[in-house]
């Protein structure tokens, strides 16, 4: 059991304005934390992943709830749906809404598999996403994706938001 | 009595009588994840505007995690000139405030309708209201020092899905808190022990439990909270992205569905009403399904972001009557009708609804949801 930082006590101990509270993070302990994907790929780790080994990962690891090929179970849909959203049966899925692949990785790494986040590799999520991506059309079956190809993966929902806040609009 | 009751410390903390057993969160149906999945305030059985902590909305993608405080860190980074490790010691030295503010689901509310068996806790139990304490995290921001073009904070939670959502600087300056204690207590575990994000009228997902994680940056972090999620979709296939404010909305309390008027008389009609933007300003009651309105009367305080509790006299003439509330708050918003709301948005955009809630008065005192 690591010894309790006492408040204040730390390692530089030079005051800093204005209250001198908390320690200075250090990059390595920020790059221990730091695991956000912004939509352009700042933050993709390096590693890289086929849709071949992204199908053997998400058999074992995502099947269970998002359904054979991705057709939805306990979880969301994450295939299909295109051309659905402007109808009365609107299916949200990767392929059909989400604006942004490397979002897919985003979320991947942080939260799933969901009993047991944060346990693939970023080979694995590489591999995962590329996968997913295949399934919905988007990347060829030989594709390999990695932290330079995975940004310029072109969604087909890319467009489909407007992000000024329109409310109130009913009376 | 003729006998001595129970002694103190029954129990050394305290609980709700046994009589008042009923009066519990409940599961809302959809969901079959237990810990991806939310609970109920029964706002049909609370007066006041103070949810009591253990009747609080609940809200997890993750389920709950169990975080000893002495061993939690917040770490601050990004476009900072001192990137930051807070100990939950560190932050509580900080100056704090208090302030009283209700925090919503944005998808309290469903658009399409609800079986005429629903009740308040059904249709509208996805906000409660809290006395919340914490530092400002506009101070703990310049403890860090803000470099010029910061204009997001990504927030991110400790719990197994590490919940993320992009907060606009101008929020994060304004009214923000770093919340540590709820109604004079610190957090339950369910609500972000040791430490959550709390932005007064914003959607509640944005609020970050179990907060473990500030990065500033100039653009938002696009995550999948604020894309395939939490993202309104409109009739034309397009979607709103970061629609944030919780617009002003009412429901009435009592009498609610599910709630059976023993007879004609007297009955105080009573309700609650908030709005994201700011305080009421008044809210109007219809016994007639809408045709005809009159004032309630607004129990003082009437704060910002916060829940109000309004009330109006009635004499139930044992007819059918359709009851109905509808708010305006400081901006001149008015609470919309569920045809207007739905004309606009349909039926399909998920989050935001705002719409005037009905209960129908049956002949022999029952009250359904208005279908």
């Amino acid at each position: 059991m690591a010894v309790v930082q006492v408040a204040g006590a730390c390692a530089d101990a030079a005051p800093r304005p204005p209250y001198g509270l908390g320690c200075p993070a250090s990059p390595a302990q920020i790059a221990g934390w730091d695991i956000d994907v912004r939509a352009d790929g700042a933050g993709l780790p390096l590693g890289r992943g086929s849709v071949s080994d992204g199908q053997v990962v998400y058999a074992r690891s995502c099947s269970g709830c998002h359904g054979q090929q991705g057709g939805g179970g306990y979880a969301d849909a994450l295939v299909g749906g295109r051309g659905s959203l402007a109808t009365a049966k609107p299916v949200r899925t990767v392929g059909s809404y989400w604006p942004y692949a490397t979002t897919l990785f985003d979320y991947v790494r942080r939260a799933m598999p969901y009993n047991a986040p944060q346990s693939l590799s970023s080979d694995q999520t590489y591999a995962v996403v590329a996968y997913v991506l295949f399934l919905n059309g988007l990347v060829p079956a030989d594709a390999v994706l990695d932290e330079k190809t995975l940004p310029g993966v072109r969604m087909p929902n890319r467009n489909g938001f407007t992000s000024s806040d329109p409310r109130p609009d009913a009376r | 009595m003729k006998a001595q009751g129970a002694p103190i410390l029954s129990p050394a903390y305290g609980a709700p009588s046994p009589f008042e057993a009923g009066v519990i969160r409940r599961a809302r149906a959809r969901g079959r994840i237990p810990t991806a999945a939310s609970s109920t305030t029964p706002l049909q059985d609370l007066h006041g505007i103070i949810t009591p902590n253990g009747l609080h909305f609940e809200r997890h993608h993750a389920g709950v995690p169990t975080i000893d405080p002495a061993q939690h860190r917040l770490l601050l980074h990004g476009l900072v000139d001192r990137p930051l490790i807070f100990a939950m010691d560190d932050l509580m030295r900080f100056p704090s405030v208090t302030r009283v503010h209700f925090l919503e689901c944005s998808g309290n509310g469903s658009y399409a309708a609800l079986p005429a068996s629903a009740t308040a806790q059904d249709t509208h139990g996805l906000i409660s209201c809290s006395e919340w304490t914490g530092v400002p995290l506009a101070t703990v921001l310049a403890e860090a020092g803000l470099r010029p073009h910061a204009a997001w904070v990504l927030a991110e939670g400790a719990d197994a899905a590490a919940m993320t959502r992009s907060i606009p600087i101008a929020k994060a300056l304004d009214d923000a808190l770093l919340a540590y204690a709820q109604n004079g207590e610190r957090l339950r575990p369910e609500q972000g022990y040791p430490l959550r994000l709390f932005l007064p009228g914003y959607e509640g997902n944005m609020s970050v439990k179990w907060l473990r994680r500030l990065k500033v940056g100039d653009q938002p972090f696009e995550t999948r909270e604020e894309t395939a999620k939490y993202t309104d979709l409109m009739p034309d296939g397009t979607a709103r992205q970061f629609t944030f404010v919780m617009e002003a909305k009412s429901v009435i309390t009592f009498p609610s569905g599910g709630q059976k008027l023993a007879g004609p008389g007297f009955y105080e009609i009573s309700g609650l009403a908030w709005s994201g933007r700011g305080r009421i300003t008044g809210v109007e009651v219809s016994v007639d399904g809408g045709a005809t309105w009159r004032p309630a009367k607004l129990q003082a305080p009437v704060l910002s972001k916060c829940l109000t509790r309004f009330r109006a006299p009635w004499t139930w003439d044992a007819k059918p009557a359709r009851l109905q509330s509808r708010v305006t708050d400081e901006t001149g918003y008015v609470q919309p009708s569920r045809e207007a709301l739905v004309g606009v948005r349909g039926l399909n955009s998920g989050y935001h609804d705002n719409a005037i809630q009905s209960w129908d008065v049956l002949g022999d005192g029952s009250v359904l949801n208005a279908v």
